[in-house]
């Protein structure tokens, strides 16, 4: 079971802002040994990058950076063409939203506490998008593959599949223009991980949002994104797609 | 998947332990709370009164639990005593769970500079031992339920600010605020929605525990005479009142408060400790093992 392979046609466009350019991020948890350092990234609006990299090496971090929920110590983050006047909470609402996030493990990235559809409702809800949002949570629910039965459940009740569905459908609920997967489908079977790719496609080819997808995954992220970058111990080397992957072949037989 | 089937195995027994527990806790709290609830209608209590001839009976049918050294029924001074010492502690560990939490809270959720200077003032605190800070409270007004009151409350809110500190920072670093903030959530939101959901299990278990604390601080001072006034039947005075009776070997005044002050105490412990396995198995799975 493999992914499907990306439909829209790829970074040929070039023109126009960057949807998300990273210039010079330094950044980490002590300031005295940085996780990265001086790494820059930019994503072209509608390109789908895949963040490449040993455990450790910060695409995390830089990960977090990219959604501002993360400080860096040093470097700037422009989304649309426009720099990000804050993090977390120092960003404006507007800014903040414009990233939409989905993280490795939906059991931590989801409030024990809400049932599926108020999570996928919360970013709504959070924003004052009071009227419409059961509709639209409906409309989120069901382009993920999620039941109206599942949709009263809590997180314990569902299982990792399903509840991976749900933070996608959160973090698709208002629209941004760039998503960031952290290891969106380390946790999940070859199915799921085929179609929760697949939503994430259907909801770029529509809406022409930009990709930022961090992973281990060296043929999954080949085949899903158009370019990947590789990062290791602070720096990030821009390849083609082509180059890494006939290196795997060769290192591999 | 080992795992799984040892959790399975030990399981039933396990769960119906608890439930054996849980039941004979509520049984005898419900007793209790009966007794505290009924008896002073049925039953009021001079508190000054005493009765010179019948001092220092042993149980019997007239007197189940026998005379104190100035004829007094030492079963209904007793249910007067635990009556007032339930007030003292549910009241007290209201008003600590209250500022601990509010406490706890605030430092965890501004973090940094706040959360450190915070955290001294409760350090500072808890280097007094509480009783000493209670003495030192009580000794301000004069003797009676309220002094009490305020000085177990105002004594006991840090460790509940600790627990409540710990588990909001826990919880701060979770991914699902930081999914929340990414949704576009403000501060208020995260802390009411996401936060403080999170810590009530947590501080209401810390309250609960804090009942019987609170009970056995206040017979403490009402032993050493700085709590309620000594005419008052509270478990404190009583104990304080029948030392001298049990070196001649009248043990009655003084097993009977003590169990007074002990079984109602394990209970509340006990229906907390199942309480707070009902937690923790919630959590296990929250954390995904």
């Amino acid at each position: 079971m493999t992914p499907p392979r990306t439909r829209h046609t790829g970074p040929a466009g070039g023109a126009g802002p960057h949807a998300l350019e990273l210039r010079d991020i330094t950044a980490g948890y002590d300031r005295r040994a940085p996780v990265l350092r001086g790494v820059s990234l930019s994503l072209r609006e509608g390109e789908a990058v895949g963040l490449l990299g040993p455990s450790g090496c910060g695409k995390s971090t830089l990960a977090k950076v990219a959604a501002l929920l993360h400080r860096p110590d040093a470097g700037t983050v422009h989304l649309g063409g426009e720099p990000a006047r804050g993090f977390r909470h120092r960003a404006p609402r507007a800014q903040r939203t414009a990233v939409g996030v989905v993280f490795q493990s939906p059991r931590l990235a989801a409030d024990p506490r809400l049932t599926l559809s108020a999570l996928i409702a919360e970013p709504l809800l959070a924003t004052g998008r009071k009227a419409g949002a059961a509709d639209r949570t409906r409309e989120l629910a069901r382009a993920v593959g999620l039941g109206p039965d599942l949709l009263g459940r809590r997180p314990h009740e569902v299982s990792d599949g399903q509840l991976q569905r749900a933070c996608v459908a959160r973090a698709l609920a208002l629209r941004p223009r760039v998503l960031v997967c952290d290891e969106m489908t380390a946790m999940l079977d070859a199915s799921t991980t085929a179609a929760l790719v697949a939503v994430v496609e259907d909801y770029r080819a529509r809406s022409g949002a930009a990709l930022l997808a961090v992973g281990h995954d060296r043929t999954l992220l080949e085949r899903w994104c158009d370019r990947t970058v590789e990062l290791h111990g602070g720096g990030t080397d821009s390849a083609l797609r082509s180059a890494p992957r006939a290196a795997a072949g060769t290192s591999a037989g | 998947m080992s795992t799984a089937t040892a959790l399975g195995k030990g399981g039933a027994p396990r769960a119906g332990r608890r439930e054996v527990r849980l039941w004979t806790c509520a049984c005898v709290l419900a007793v209790v709370l009966a007794a505290v609830l009924l008896v002073p209608l049925l039953h009021p209590l001079d508190e000054q009164a005493v009765d010179m001839a019948n001092k220092l009976h042993a149980p019997s049918a007239a007197h189940p639990f026998g005379t104190d050294d100035v004829g007094r029924d030492v079963l209904l001074r007793c249910v007067y005593g635990l009556r007032v010492s339930l007030l003292v502690g549910v009241v007290a560990a209201l008003t600590a769970t209250v500022i601990g939490t509010a406490v706890g809270a605030a430092a965890g959720a501004a973090g940094g500079r706040t959360d450190r200077m915070v955290m001294r003032v409760v350090d500072v605190f808890s280097s007094v031992p509480h009783l000493l800070l209670g003495i030192f409270i009580v000794a301000m007004f004069r003797p009676g339920v309220w002094p009490v009151v305020v000085s177990v409350g105002l004594t006991h809110w840090l460790s509940t600010a600790r627990i409540v500190r710990a588990e909001v920072l826990s919880l701060r670093s979770r991914d699902f605020v930081d999914a929340a903030v990414s949704g576009g959530a403000s501060r208020l939101r995260v802390a009411v929605r996401h936060l403080l959901p999170g810590v009530l299990p947590q501080a209401g278990l810390a309250a609960v525990l804090m009942v019987p604390h609170a009970i056995w601080h206040e017979s403490a001072l009402s032993f050493l005479g700085l709590g309620l006034p000594t005419h008052r039947a509270s478990l404190g005075n009583m104990i304080q009142d029948a030392r001298g009776t049990l070196l001649a070997g009248d043990w009655w005044p003084t097993l009977f408060p003590g169990l007074f002050l002990i079984v109602p105490t394990l209970a509340i412990a006990g229906l907390a400790g199942v309480w707070r396995e009902r937690i923790n198995p919630r959590r296990r799975s929250e954390l995904m093992l």
